[in-house]
């Protein structure tokens, strides 16, 4: 029983860090309609960049996130602006193929500057448990958990209320019309990348501060999965993402515990196979056909 | 009848984009299918072709009812069309398009055709020499080899109504052929229609916005408005119709 | 003359192929480059095969390498178990890594080609992935250790004449035959039809999930196929040798010699196994090179970036 327990509030922890980034996915995809493979890799980036701020740098954890996640957006913004704007009305398949290009590079970059502290260790942001009825959680699962959920929160909102909230929804639902409208595409988009980029830097910042130990090549794993718990939720639906993430979570911690650690990973693929067979367009999607 | 359409609508998430529709199509008729923009009319063309699946009604063609079959199941019984936004295979060349089409009736497999046995010989000159004809009819036949990406509009059109018949149909749906068409080439393609509904025996439906064009050659009209059929009749009497005028101009 | 203009790609594969075996046996080409040259026509078969999906198909695969690993393993274990006379055992083996390849591609294609968008690339990613970890786990395969001691091309030359190079170069011209002329049937030219517009192929009377399901499972055939002969060439099996970076580095040459291009995917086998090789330091970089490649085609061939073309040069400099 206490297994149980613990892989759950472990699986809802991760959950809710695989629910950020993928909201990062579909809001992309809602978009531009574009599996962003680099997106993923973001959480590496800002993982890294905390890691340069608080160690090498020695500024504060306070301000050592806030520049991280700052980064990481602006660098999302960037990478659309230079590789997938150019491509808008090129066959997808070639914005597809630039954007593993783009995963592709982060990675090895990184991996570049970074040889001799690779895979690097993180300084502790918050240390110790808290004990609720006899089960001890750690503080930074309680953190983690906390932060999500107000972020989603708080995304939900943006999105529903707001000038640029309602202008992401016009434009993932008719580019064209809404240029028309007067509304600025390019910013929107540029938003739409800069929010998701930073969302998954939110997400890089609580996974390194939970395992204290990154490298290069964590992003493409961890992405990887929060794409597939985006599909399961819906993709381009963000109440989707976030169901998604939080089942993902859980079932792959559950797997961990109970059947074993390298085939956890194919239980999670498999789910995804059986997701795209029965329900392909997600627990909360609806079946839409393509514009003729 | 070799079409007909007994009372179909369909509803996108709580919007009824076309409800209670009826209409029929005979042999050898060329049929037009008006209304305003938004009426529903490419609507009812991807319900016929079966883009999408009608909610309510029925849809029988040739005897047969076709509702919710899949698109490429409705094509190879014989209903073809062409799409508002050209639809071309822009990179391969002009006569590849047109054999596209034919490979639906061609007989040999995949190993005949890796290692040119059995019938792919025989297949593929006789499919040469039927996509080269089919292009002269529409005056293509020198532009065989370019890509089809490449062509000037109205020769895109014109390809795109070759492609659809090179599937061998017994109906053809044009979706707004004339549009972007200057009254020169307007005119050109009232004459292709003509021809092809003649040489190739297929009945056509027609959705137009050229009036010209439509008065002129169909014999009967559909009109549509806000997804229901407001009036249907000759060309003559549409034109004098209260409804369609109204529709048209505003209340 | 005139078949010799005709046949000129078969001709001259076959005199290279002819010049290749002799002078291995007379000693004239080392080791070393023996074993380069075996990869070179290993990449082969995986490039053309590959450019297949993306070229023609116009899907974006990513784990090619779990084809090939499915391939290798089946012909590392069925060449080990399986008694057949000596004629027949490499045949089979080889042949069964294709079909067993083929059959997994179908569960990876069939859920994610009916759907519109690039399903199939994420789920090929994560397909290699699993590959690699099921491989890792299972005993038969040799779990993390390897596989070892499988019949190859110089130790069981003596025992099994039928293991043997010459195999290895006929395959390679087999698959760019049969891919190439494939492209040129009417199947070939359905396939591309797909690529260039789904809805108007399906709308000319097209199964698109047919044809699509066709050309990915063909390709995979070949990995399969690649996947046996490597197994043979190499003598030993390590999961981790078929890995994402190997299913990228496919892609890249796919997309270096040309998307629908099969010279190309050819001359960019040979020129991207040779270069790691004969660089070493070249060697460890060759991601971040490769991943700066993608990206430059890409945008190059969309042309929105005048200036990485050599035109934009060419008339700023020598005016007009």
């Amino acid at each position: 029983m206490n297994l149980f327990i613990d892989q759950m509030i472990n699986g809802i922890s991760v959950g809710s860090v695989y629910a950020l980034v993928a909201l990062g996915y579909t809001m992309v995809y809602g978009i531009v309609k574009l599996i962003n493979f680099a997106h993923g890799d973001i959480i590496m980036v800002s993982s890294y960049f905390l890691m340069v701020f608080l160690r090498k740098a020695g500024l504060p954890f306070p301000l050592a996130i806030l520049l991280s996640v700052a980064l990481s957006g602006a660098l999302g913004a960037i990478v659309e602006k230079l590789a997938y704007k150019p491509l808008r009305g090129a066959p997808r398949i070639n914005v597809l193929i630039t954007a593993i290009g783009v995963s592709i590079l982060l990675q090895n970059v990184f991996a570049w500057v970074f040889k001799q502290d690779n895979p690097a260790s993180m300084p502790a942001l918050l240390d110790g448990a808290i004990n609720i009825g006899g089960v001890s959680i750690s503080k930074i699962s309680v953190l983690t958990i906390l932060v999500s959920v107000i972020l989603m929160v708080t995304l939900s909102l943006l999105i529903k209320y707001t000038k640029m909230g309602k202008a992401m929804r016009a434009v993932s639902e008719d580019s064209g019309a809404a240029a028309l409208m007067g509304i600025n595409v390019d910013t929107t988009v540029s938003a739409t990348f800069i929010i998701g980029s930073a969302l998954a830097a939110v997400a890089g910042v609580l996974f390194a501060s939970t395992y204290r130990l990154i490298n290069p090549f964590m992003g493409s794993d961890f992405g990887l999965k929060a794409f597939i718990a985006a599909v399961l939720g819906g993709i381009g639906i963000i109440p989707g993402a976030m169901i998604g993430g939080f089942i993902m979570g859980v079932v792959e911690s559950l797997a961990k515990g109970y059947v074993s650690t390298i085939f956890a990973d194919t239980i999670v693929f498999t789910i995804l196979i059986v997701i795209l067979i029965f329900k392909p367009s997600g627990l909360l999607g609806k079946n839409i056909k393509e514009k003729v | 009848m070799l079409l007909e359409v007994n009372d179909i609508g369909i509803t996108f998430g709580g919007l009824r984009a076309v409800m209670g529709f009826n209409m029929g199509v005979d042999k050898d008729e060329i049929v037009g299918l008006i209304g305003p923009n938004g009426a529903g009319k490419t609507t009812v063309f991807n319900l016929l072709t079966g883009v999408y699946t009608p909610t309510e009604g029925k849809i029988i063609f040739d005897q047969k009812d076709i509702t919710g079959k899949k698109t490429n199941v409705i094509n190879n019984l014989g209903i073809a069309r062409t799409f508002q936004n050209i639809r071309l295979f822009k990179s391969m060349s002009v006569i590849d398009n047109v054999k596209v089409a034919y490979n639906q009736n061609m007989k040999y497999n995949e190993l005949q055709g890796v290692f040119k046995f059995g019938l792919y010989k025989k297949e593929e000159a006789e499919l040469h020499e039927k996509a080269l004809n089919l292009l002269d009819v529409f005056g293509l036949k020198g532009e065989a080899e370019e890509n089809a990406g490449n062509l000037p509009y109205g020769k895109q059109r014109k390809l795109e109504i070759a492609r659809a018949l090179g599937t061998g149909p017994k109906l053809l749906l044009l979706d707004e052929p004339a549009a972007g068409m200057n009254p020169s080439e307007t005119a050109e393609l009232m004459e292709i229609i003509r021809l092809v509904k003649d040489k190739f025996r297929v009945s056509i439906l027609l959705i137009e916005h050229d009036m010209s064009l439509v008065m002129n050659i169909c014999e009967r009209l559909y009109v549509l408005d806000y997804g229901s059929l407001i009036a249907s009749g000759p060309p003559e009497e549409i034109k004098n119709n209260q409804d369609v005028i109204s529709a048209y101009l505003g209340e | 003359m005139a078949f010799y203009k005709k046949q000129f790609g078969l001709i001259s594969a076959a005199v290279i192929l002819i010049l290749l075996v002799l002078f291995r046996y007379l000693g004239i080409i080392d080791d070393y480059y023996i074993t380069i040259i075996d990869l070179v026509f290993i990449n082969i078969i995986l490039a053309v095969s590959l450019n297949l999906t993306i070229g023609f198909l116009g899907q974006l695969a990513l784990g090619n390498a779990g084809f090939m690993a499915i391939g290798a393993y089946t012909s590392a274990i069925l060449t080990t178990y399986l008694k057949l006379p000596p004629i027949l055992l490499f045949p089979v083996a080889v042949l069964c890594s294709g079909v067993l390849a083929v059959l997994s591609s179908l569960i990876v294609g069939i859920p994610s080609l009916r759907l519109k968008g690039d399903y199939l690339a994420i789920i090929t990613l994560g397909f290699g992935e699993i590959i690699k970890n099921i491989i890792t786990g299972l005993k038969i395969t040799g779990g993390a250790r390897g596989y070892k001691g499988i019949m190859n091309y110089n130790t069981d030359f003596e025992t099994n004449a039928y293991v043997n190079m010459i195999v290895l170069y006929l395959f390679a011209g087999l698959t760019v035959f049969v891919i190439s002329n494939f492209t040129k049937s009417r199947h070939g030219r359905v396939i591309k039809s797909i690529r260039d517009n789904e809805i108007a192929s399906e709308a000319s009377g097209v199964n698109i999930m047919y044809y699509k399901l066709l050309g990915f499972s063909m390709s995979a055939f070949f990995a399969g196929v690649a996947g046996s002969l490597y197994a043979h060439h190499n003598g030993i099996l390590a999961a981790n040798k078929f890995d994402f970076n190997y299913s990228i580095e496919m892609v890249i040459m796919v997309v270096l010699g040309g998307m629908g291009n099969i010279k190309g995917s050819i001359a960019a086998a040979i020129f991207l196994t040779f270069l790691p090789q004969l660089l070493s330091s070249f060697s460890d970089k060759r991601m971040l090179f490769y991943s700066i490649l993608l990206i430059i085609v890409m945008l190059v061939k969309n042309k929105n970036y005048p200036f990485l073309k050599i035109d934009f040069y060419k008339k700023r400099l020598l005016g007009r």
